[in-house]
């Protein structure tokens, strides 16, 4: 990989301090997993008043079976901003983002330890169903269902008084409407909401995909590689409209893109082997990284 | 190839045709083994074809617009022993109630055991005795079956007294018919739910949806085909079925029913099928009337040899149109060549 950074297409425009407050003992691996590490809690509030915590990961780890793949790992999820998980691959960046809304318990043998906060709720005293409804997530392969786009999207409405979603009130179709607008994605489709989703590209599906997560209303959105799969042109599409999207839901984004976390994270924890190796904004982890293993990485050593 | 394609060039050379392969140039074993596929894939297109031809002669030869309307008669005389009406209609309405128990049942099983399967023993147990009862064979099936609707309390099945039923009924038949044609409809639901990639579902459980939700408006949709193979499937191993008929619905020539009810009359009655028809005017039977037994079997085959093609209509119908959309995705991953719900080539 070039060591030489491209250029930010976008960067916030919020001039926050500089986050330097490493979590404690994240960078010497998780030897311990009692010590909590509330460094995230103590370093100064940032700045930007949009920005407002919704989910919190204190000392999380995570397990298959009896292989821990999540070592204690302690993060704060932001609205108003976005933030990225970077890593090589195997380093647990998916299996945390599932922890979120508990997705990895539809994998047998999954366990967790540690607290995942949603609101100050644990994400286990919440009802799943309620919980992956306000933490929703757009996974690596696009997935439209074999549906007609309009669908798609309208399957992802909230069901009010157990009414079938079948029939199309006004309210139902301004709400897919609109979840298309917000993906970016009405202009291209508006006539042909009727056709079926798996006629359009990928990342028109992606994209769908998204409009499909964001017509749940979500607070908080979580991005398995999104733009894995995809071109250049529709990778900057939805790349601009993550931007976008982050001042009204928090986003989390895994990507062992790291030009791309670069583009668009405000926050970048960075993972190697289930450990978080460093956490800290976007800036601080490119330009000064802490850790050698995070310097190594940005700079192409492994991964 | 890909190079030549890619090339910017302002012609594309001409394509280097592939040299084809020859058999010669195999060993023995597999020159031998490529012939004997060869003689056995041929000498089964000539059996069906044959079978179908000879039917069709014979079936003609002997077939009178008559037979559909005129019920059975017990007679000596070839033109007063009426036609074939009661045995079709006995084999609708056999079918009909096998279909109507089994689908909504080996739907449910399928998909309990693809997307539930808790406890795990219990799916085990299930999914064992599924596959035993696919391999029951339908005359013991058949006994088993008269045992239990011979008990009295099942008298309201077909007829009798609390002391002892008759156990012989379009009911009771129908109901054993059922457990025959469950295992196809469960297996190709529950195949057909194996294939479908578990991505979509957690797609559907990530935006908030139970699996109830996720089962009735994802899963089951996409399916479709496939249930509805499994179902037809069903019907044609019901309909194909004799012995059955031959233990639990009597055999009396006409459909004779209970009581006066119309409707339930006749379901607690007994009655005939077409197989069961069949044979009784084969060479073998009482009835001893090869030409009307040839006529049966004729329209017998056809509506068999139709559910054959319904089943390849549906299961393959959806792929010009909207294109079998997970088998989209696993082709092109190479997982799979395509699965036997979504086979066929990539349009």
């Amino acid at each position: 990989m070039d060591p030489l950074m491209p250029p930010p297409v976008r960067r916030i425009a919020v001039d926050r301090q500089p986050n330097i407050a490493p979590p404690g003992d994240a960078t010497n691996g998780g030897g311990a997993p009692t010590t909590v590490a509330h460094a995230h809690l103590r370093r100064p509030a940032a700045t930007p008043t949009s920005v407002k915590e919704r989910m919190r990961l204190e000392s999380v780890w995570l397990a298959y079976g009896s292989n821990w793949v999540v070592r204690d790992v302690s993060l704060s999820v932001r609205q108003g901003e976005v933030l990225a998980l970077i890593g090589a691959s195997g380093s647990g960046k998916t299996t945390l983002l599932r922890s979120l809304n508990r997705l990895t318990e539809v994998t047998e043998g999954a366990a967790r330890s540690g607290l995942v906060t949603l609101d100050g709720t644990d994400v286990h005293e919440l009802e799943v169903n309620e919980l992956r409804r306000r933490v929703t997530m757009v996974f690596q392969q696009p997935n439209p269902f074999p549906m007609t786009i309009f669908d798609n999207v309208a399957y992802a409405l909230v069901e009010r008084n157990g009414r079938r979603r079948r029939r199309r009130t006004p309210e139902i179709e301004a709400a897919v409407v609109d979840a298309l607008q917000r993906a970016g994605l009405y202009s291209e489709v508006a006539d042909d909401l009727d056709h079926s989703a798996l006629a359009l590209s990928g990342g028109q599906q992606q994209r769908l995909c998204i409009a499909r997560a964001l017509a749940a209303r979500p607070e908080v959105l979580l991005l398995d590689e999104p733009c894995s799969a995809l071109d250049p042109i529709s990778t900057a599409t939805i790349e601009e409209l993550i931007v976008q999207l982050r001042e009204s839901i928090a986003i989390v984004i895994v990507t062992h893109n790291l030009q791309q976390a670069f583009r668009v994270a405000d926050e970048v924890a960075f993972m190697h082997l289930g450990e978080l190796v460093e956490y800290g904004s976007s800036k601080q982890v490119f330009d000064r990284p802490r850790a050698q293993r995070t310097r190594d990485y940005i700079n192409g050593a492994f991964g | 190839m890909a190079s030549v394609a890619a090339s910017p060039g302002p012609s594309p050379p001409p394509a280097v045709p592939v040299p084809r392969e020859r058999v010669s140039s195999w060993p023995l074993i597999d020159r031998v083994c490529y012939w004997l596929c060869w003689i056995t894939g041929i000498g089964l297109c000539v059996i069906a074809v044959a079978i179908v031809v000879f039917m069709f002669v014979k079936g003609i030869a002997y077939l009178r617009p008559e037979l559909f309307v005129k019920s059975p008669a017990a007679s000596l005389r070839q033109t007063q022993s009426g036609g074939f009406l009661d045995p079709i209609i006995g084999t609708f309405v056999v079918t009909a109630i096998g279909t109507a128990v089994a689908a909504p049942l080996g739907i449910a099983l399928g998909v309990w055991l693809s997307e539930y399967r808790s406890p795990r023993w219990l799916a085990r147990i299930v999914g064992s005795s599924i596959e035993i009862l696919a391999g029951v064979p339908s005359i013991v099936l058949a006994l088993f079956g008269l045992l239990i609707v011979s008990k009295g309390f099942l008298s309201f099945l077909s007829q009798g007294s609390p002391q002892g039923a008759l156990g012989e009924s379009f009911l009771d038949a129908g109901l054993f018919m059922a457990l025959l044609a469950m295992p196809l409809i469960v297996a190709a639901t529950y195949e057909a739910l194996e294939q479908v990639p578990d991505r979509v579902r957690e797609a559907s459980w990530a935006l908030g949806k139970t699996r109830a939700t996720t089962i009735r408006h994802v899963l089951l949709p996409s399916i479709r085909p496939s249930m509805a193979g499994g179902v037809v499937l069903g019907m044609g191993r019901i309909i194909g079925d004799t012995a059955i008929v031959t233990v639990l619905l009597g055999l009396t020539l006409k459909n004779e029913p209970v009581g006066s009810t119309p409707i339930i009359g006749t379901l607690r009655g007994t009655g005939s099928t077409l197989t069961s028809y069949i044979f009784y005017n084969s060479p073998a039977g009482e009835g001893n009337s090869h030409e009307k037994a040839y006529a049966a079997a004729f329209v017998l085959l056809m509506v068999v040899l139709a559910l054959n093609a319904l089943v390849t209509r549906i299961t393959r119908g959806r792929e010009p149109g909207s294109r079998s959309w997970w088998s989209g995705f696993l082709t092109r991953a190479r997982l799979v060549g395509g699965g036997s719900t979504s086979g066929g080539p990539e349009p």
